[in-house]
């Protein structure tokens, strides 16, 4: 028998050496293409139920630093590479991937073809699977297809924050920001501080009066794991925010926000996870690369009047960015944040800062 | 939005030269395809016929001239362009429209600069301007100072402290730069590269030895929108030229954090600039600490600094672009036309666009080659001067296995990753410092137990590489001690063993390992280079191998063959090997054959994924070959392979794979082998009954010194099986004879040595096709260099012009006879050296030596007379008669014009390399001459090959006893013309018995200033004809400071007294010249 085993619901398997934690683990299989920043993607709570491929086959080479986490935890359930690299060189490392993915508890698995796993998930689509390291291929592929399905399972409850916390007051606080936790990356936070938001992260499922008694000046729906259709709470509490304070929705809180704004949403086959997509703001006609981390996209007819696709994906055209003609809403599917990925969004930020000074400064 | 232009003048780069080698006849190709796409007419320029661009199939319009000022001004007279493109044409290209600009004849014809704008050119070019825009958009800027003179420089290090780095302004691959250590070194480096440098203007920089050298390829459109191609890393750390240093892509020792930080660098710089096209960013980033300390603050990203830019295509664009997939100099020619990047189509996956940055899911790594096989005695030290004169490229999963494959790729005598120097084996000093052997000498600390951090501190290297390179010494280590068995054949496999080394390690054949692996079903597969790894289906066929699960290259349907390229450009192996590799390509194609190609060039045309049906980039050695043939063979009949393109690399596989029982186009590995093996092609020819210089090939010094004494000296000495007549010399006596043979024993060991009888008479060339019927020949060159100087580095001339009618029937005759007996199909390279005659005598014709495959003067000869020769060849290979495609046997009409194809050096990038031409090929390129005349054809052919004499110009001239008397007539026609003339002692003295005025300066360097390498230095003489004495004798060292001299100078040094004659008569009396289009030539 095989030192751990990938298993994946269509009946194909991939066997490979275990490079973590022993065990099982289940989840619904994703490939990224970024070729750096394995441990902000391991620490990205979107990942939450999902098994990440990484397409770049030397993973590993610099190490870890904890100043790099996205979140407090490892978020996938499995990681599958090509190769760990069995030492870590870098001036900031403290430590190799494989004492992460051990001391964290993470099954993980290398030596696996993983350009054909990606192929697989590319020609069929995402599917369940399951790296094993104690069971055989039936076993496991038994248990694989029994597993209930990734999209019934709310996985933002398992990932956002359980009570509001502040996060570190940039020391000349401009702005008050409320940042609904689907699944929130620090870099976020960290870029709005930079920008002079003091920032309170609030659970996902808080209504909007509670944030509209925070007073604050603008509020960003966060990115997270997940389909956007079982979060029909958190959409309507969304739609009375609209037009009461600015609005910045990411990744998954554009999902939300484009859901209270009429559209719906439908999942991608194998979504968009990778460091390179180019977004055209179709206001502009520039092109930016972008992170991108979703495995759902927002279908635009039903928007409400007034409300209108503002970024599309080049490669595929999807919808990338929703705004709203008279209103301070602003939403994007990529990462603004990047982390892992090009720094090539963080305008947008400025930009949700600039919303926030033209309501505050209107009489 | 700019206007689409009608018509486009592209300047190609010229000759080959170190610093500037096939990647831009890969850019300019590309553009020139682009173009076509785009509906613009495109009129394209260049000296250097060994190159696709100037194929009529490609540009529209071609014109091969020298790249002057001058006669560029006249095409666009003729030719009205709308545009001008200048960023594909590397600095030559560059610096053309520069000067094109400035000299207002951009102006006077209405022609508009397309893509990057002039203005942003100077930012990136100069480097004060380049440090401002720095500055002024917050990028770090490293400490430096702009001097023009000597003193400037040695103040400037005083205030920043030395060691210091000096890099002149303007100039190919960082000629004349280097570090230096201490005021003395200062001094000589500075005033080198000032002299180097067109605009006399060095940079003194803070010394940043051992930082991580970083490079980004990036992309900017007319409308703003900027991307990143492919970073690279290079291995070797600040200090060695990138062009010198291995360089592996994607980066493996940053994190994202660094990766992002400096692509966002990048980009800025670009858009600052307001870069339209391709540029190309160089970073030094900190390294660890531990390894080469360093101040600054640690808390924000590493400290870093911008050290370079090149606004333009360049050779790490052309590596980018095979490393990814994207086709960066199509894309940059497009955006130059004024499309958006989201307005091009991804050619790879043909669904979405140019706006996109390749992802990666496989390691690269590319090595330079450097010439030092053939210039033993070189200065084998990297720095920052430029030395390779190609280099390699290998695709795998993992770093150990691509490293593995690239130094496979290399060719270097066959040398894998287990090479180590004898002397090293005796526990001599490793040398560790930067040379073309330091990756061999890495292992062999590592074999020795030296631990990857103290080799870190010492060399700059990260640790990552070093540990990566130990796990390749473990596996050697238990390949050594464990069993052969199924998991061990299958991890070294992973790691990119070949079977010769495995065999090597555990003791075995290579054939045996083969055997294994057949047995235990462990073979490769091959995956795909997509640009996106793998998250697109993608519609390029180009394919890796690697040790995995998945084969994504299933067999194809439909006839197919195999053209084997060339390798990395070495030289002796140019250009010319991938303009027929090409050929052979399209020339399959056209038949209805699928093309597959196999080559490990990442600078060609050949390894572009849309010459070929199928590209397979691998080495070239018989594991790899072999392998690609099984794959494309599946459970059928594997494709036939096509040997006769590929330089020697394809040639030596012949035998390989008649031995495997692989099929073979065209002439059979037989006929291959009575051609090279010395004792079967005399008695060949004695059949035949067709004159050979007598001769014999020999094993040991013994039989040597008999054959020498019976045919008398002097005679002509090389190993057989070896292109560029490496270790070939003329020996004079049997004490020579001695010298000689050992160092040619180390060339080929066990082969056998070729000993002939050497005729001082015309050397003549003649490429002939041949269907096995009859024997076309396109045409003979004419040397002018007397028998003794290389092929490839003597000026030819087409037509002939001291042949008489008889001469010429012998030599067709000969021809057709040996092609025919030979029973060789496709392309057959004949020498021959042809003897004065008494009048009445029949002609004195004999043969120097056949070479039943392509040489390098197909694509040369192609262009001059209108016959596709390669085409032809691969179709007769292919069972097709020439008669059927309408070409008669026997040689073809001769067209009215002349056409001379002179030799380019690179010898001011080589120090210490003797620069004297002789049976050894020193050469890295050629530029053509054409014209109505001889006269004009051979001014064209000097001017481009920077040989010309500037009329009544100061002349050096230091003769050999031998020469003195044949250089009188020489002497005084420079004397009559009005030249001023030096001469070295024995030489002046001849000079002034002759009544002449001439001043003489002494040989003797240690005695009075100035001596004879003072007034080269300081540019009183602006030529040197210098004849040696031979390699044998005392006054050789003198020959050589003065060649090096002008070398370094980069003044035309005349070792042959005939090349001499002609450039002295083309000045004396200079030709008026056409500048017409190649079609128009052909046309009569």
């Amino acid at each position: 028998m095989p030192d751990a085993l990938l298993v994946l619901a269509d009946g194909s398997a991939f066997a490979g050496r275990s490079i973590g934690a022993r065990g099982r683990a289940d989840g619904e299989v994703v490939f990224n293409t970024s070729m750096t920043g394995y441990e902000e993607m391991l620490t990205d709570p979107s990942y939450a139920g999902q098994i990440l491929v990484l397409t770049y086959p030397m993973i590993g080479n610099y190490g870890i630093d904890p100043a790099v986490e996205e979140s407090g935890r490892i978020q996938p359930c499995a990681l599958v590479i090509r190769e760990l690299a069995p030492f870590a060189s870098h001036p900031r490392s403290q430590g190799t991937l494989r004492e992460l993915l051990e001391s964290r508890g993470i099954v993980a698995i290398d030596q696996v073809d993983t350009r054909a796993v990606t192929r697989r998930i590319r020609s069929y689509g995402v599917m369940l699977g399951t790296v094993t390291t104690d069971e055989t291929y039936e076993e496991a592929l038994a248990r694989v297809r029994s597993l209930p399905s990734y999209d019934s399972i709310d996985w933002v409850s398992t990932v956002t924050a359980e009570a509001p916390y502040d996060w570190e007051a940039p020391a000349e606080p401009r702005y008050r920001v409320a940042v609904v936790d689907g699944g929130v990356k620090r870099n976020i936070l960290r870029l709005l501080r930079a920008r002079g938001c003091a920032v309170r992260v609030f659970p996902a499922s808080t209504p909007a009066s509670v944030l509209l008694d925070w007073k604050p000046d603008g509020i960003v729906w966060s990115p997270g794991p997940g389909d956007p259709d079982l979060l029909e709470a958190a959409v309507r509490e969304a739609r009375a925010l609209i037009g009461r304070v600015p609005l910045f929705g990411i990744c998954l809180g554009h999902q939300v926000i484009g859901r209270a704004l009429g559209a719906t949403t439908f999942k991608l086959p194998f979504g968009h996870r990778g460091g390179n997509h180019p977004v055209k703001d179709l206001v502009t006609g520039r092109v930016t690369i972008t992170a991108q981390n979703h495995g759902y996209a927002v279908d635009p007819a039903g928007l409400v009047e007034g409300a209108y696709v503002s970024h599309i994906n080049l490669n595929d055209g999807t919808v990338e960015g929703l705004a709203m003609r008279t209103e301070p809403v602003m939403t994007i599917q990529y990462h603004s944040e990047a982390c892992p990925g090009p720094l090539d969004s963080t305008p947008m930020f400025d930009r949700f800062v600039q919303m926030m000074a033209e309501v505050k400064g209107a009489p | 939005m700019r206007k689409k232009p009608e018509s486009v003048l592209i300047i190609g780069s010229g000759p080959i030269v170190i610093g500037q080698a096939a990647e831009f006849d890969y850019a300019g190709t590309q553009a020139c395809k682009a173009m076509r796409e785009e509906g613009v007419r495109s009129i394209l320029v260049n000296s250097n016929p060994a190159t696709i661009m100037t194929d009529q199939e490609i540009a529209d319009v071609v014109y091969i001239e020298p790249l002057t000022v001058e006669s560029l001004e006249r095409i666009i007279a003729r030719e009205r362009p709308e545009g001008l493109l200048p960023t594909l044409g590397g600095q030559t290209g560059l610096n053309l429209a520069v000067d094109l600009h400035r000299a207002g004849v951009l102006d006077r014809y209405g022609v508009r600069l397309l893509g990057t704008p002039l203005e942003a050119i100077q930012y990136a070019e100069d480097r004060e301007l380049f440090r401002e825009l720095l500055r002024r958009i917050g990028e770090p800027v490293l400490e430096s100072e702009i001097c023009h003179t000597v003193e400037e420089c040695l103040a400037a290090a005083e205030r920043i402290g030395l060691p210091v780095v000096v890099r002149p302004a303007y100039t190919l691959g960082g000629t004349g730069g280097g570090i230096a250590h201490t005021m003395e070194e200062l001094r000589e480096i500075a005033s080198r590269g000032l002299a180097a440098s067109p605009i006399t203007q060095v940079l003194i920089e803070r010394n940043l030895l051992g930082w991580k050298e970083i490079e980004y390829e990036v992309m900017r459109d007319g409308a703003g929108n900027c991307i990143t191609i492919c970073n690279m890393e290079n291995l070797d750390p600040m200090g060695v030229h990138t062009g010198d240093s291995i360089v592996v892509a994607p980066s493996q020792t940053l994190t994202d954090k660094d990766y992002q930080m400096l692509r966002s660098s990048a980009l800025r710089i670009i858009d600052a600039l307001g870069i339209e096209g391709g540029c190309n960013v160089q970073f030094a980033l900190a390294p660890r600490p531990d390894v080469r300390p360093w101040t600054g603050d640690t808390s924000r990203g590493l400290p870093y600094y911008v050290i370079e830019v090149n606004p333009r295509v360049s050779r790490s664009s052309a590596l980018a672009s095979k490393a990814t997939g994207y086709p960066i100099a199509r894309v940059a020619a497009k955006i130059a036309c004024g499309k958006r990047l989201d307005e091009i189509p991804n050619a790879v996956t043909q669904k979405t666009t140019a706006a996109f940055e390749p992802a990666l899911d496989y390691c690269v790594v590319k090595i330079p080659r450097w010439p030092f096989d053939k210039f033993a005695l070189g200065d084998r030290r990297l720095g920052t001067q430029m030395k390779a004169t190609g280099e390699v490229m290998a695709i795998d999963r993992c770093f150990e296995a691509a490293l593995n494959k690239a130094v496979r790729g290399l060719e270097v005598g066959g040398r894998t990753l287990l090479w180590e120097r004898p002397e090293w084996r005796d526990g001599g000093e490793l040398p560790l410092d930067a040379t073309d052997e330091r990756i061999w000498a890495l292992m062999a600390a590592l074999r020795r137990g030296a631990e990857p951090i103290d080799i870190a501190r010492l060399t700059g290297i990260d640790p990552w590489f070093l540990e990566r390179m130990r796990n390749i010494v473990q596996m050697e280590r238990r390949l050594l001690s464990e069993p052969l068995n199924p998991s061990l054949l299958r991890e070294a496999k992973r790691l990119g063993f070949s079977d010769e080394m495995i065999g090597q390690l555990a003791d075995r054949l290579p054939e045996q390992v083969r055997e294994l692996r057949r047995e235990w079903g462990i073979r490769p597969v091959y995956k795909m280079v997509d640009t996106c790894a793998a998250e697109f289906e993608a519609a390029t066929p180009y394919f890796y191998s690697t040790y995995e699960e998945e084969n994504e290259a299933p067999p194809a349907d439909g006839r197919a063959a195999l053209v084997i390229g060339s390798g990395p450009i070495r030289i002796g192996q140019g250009i010319e090997f991938d303009y027929a590799s090409v050929h052979a390509a399209w020339a399959l194609r056209e038949a209805g054959y699928r093309a597959v190609m196999a080559n490990s060039n990442p600078e060609t045309v050949s390894t572009d994924f849309d010459t070929s049906d199928r590209l397979y980039f691998e080495p070239l050695d018989e594991e790899a070959v072999r392998d690609i043939l099984e794959n494309e063979a599946g459970t059928g009949a594997p494709p036939a392979s096509i040997v006769q393109f590929g330089g020697q690399t394809a040639i030596n596989l012949a035998g390989p794979l008649r031995r495997a029982g692989l099929p073979i186009l065209g002439s059979s590995a037989e006929a291959i082998d009575i051609a090279e093996d010395r004792q079967r092609f005399e008695r060949f020819l004695q059949e035949l009954g067709i004159p050979q210089p007598p001769g014999s090939a020999v094993t040991n010094l013994e039989d040597a010194l008999k054959v020498a004494a019976r045919i008398g000296y002097p005679v002509l000495v090389r190993p057989s099986y070896v292109l560029g007549g490496r270790a070939m010399e003329i020996v004079q006596g049997p004490a020579e004879m001695v010298t000689f043979l050992a160092q040619a024993a180390e060339a080929a060991p066990g082969k056998p040595i070729l000993i002939d009888k050497y005729l001082e008479g015309r050397e003549v060339e003649v490429d002939a096709i041949s269907d096995g019927e009859s024997v076309l020949i396109p045409g003979i060159m004419e040397h002018i260099e007397r028998a003794g100087v290389h092929s490839g580095d003597s000026m030819a001339v087409y037509p002939p012009l001291h042949l008489d009618p008889d001469e010429e029937a012998t030599i067709v005759e000969y021809t057709q006879r040996i092609v025919l007996a030979l029973g060789a199909v496709g392309l057959t390279n004949i020498q021959y050296v042809v003897m004065p005659r008494a009048p009445g005598e029949p002609p004195q014709v004999y043969v120097l030596e056949v070479n039943p495959r392509a040489s390098r003067t197909v694509p040369f000869l192609s262009k001059v007379t209108g016959v596709p020769m390669v085409k032809l060849g691969v179709w007769a290979m292919l069972g097709r008669k020439l008669r059927d495609l309408g070409y008669p046997s026997g040689l073809w009409p001769k067209r009215n014009l002349v056409a001379v194809k002179a030799p380019v050096f690179s010898m001011s990038k080589l120090p210490a390399v003797d620069t004297h031409l002789g049976p050894e090929m020193k050469s890295t390129g050629e530029v053509m001459g054409v014209d109505r005349n001889f006269e004009a054809a051979l001014y064209k052919a000097l001017v481009a090959s920077d040989m010309a004499l500037k009329p009544k110009s100061t002349v050096l001239l230091s003769l050999s006893d031998r020469t003195k008397a044949d250089a009188l007539p020489l002497i005084h026609k420079l004397a009559d013309a009005g030249f001023r003339l030096y001469a070295t002692e024995g030489t002046g003295q001849m000079i002034a018995a002759l009544g002449l005025p001439v001043t003489i300066v002494t040989k003797v360097l240690t005695g009075n200033h100035p001596n004879v390498v003072d007034v080269i230095r300081d540019g009183t003489v602006q030529c040197v004809i210098n004849t040696p004495e031979g390699r044998f004798t005392g006054s050789l060292r003198d020959g050589f400071h003065i060649r090096r001299a002008a070398a370094e100078r980069r003044i035309p040094c005349f070792t042959s007294l005939d090349t001499a004659r002609v450039a002295v008569e083309a000045a004396v009396r200079p030709a008026a010249y056409d500048i017409r289009s190649l079609e128009e030539y052909l046309a009569g």
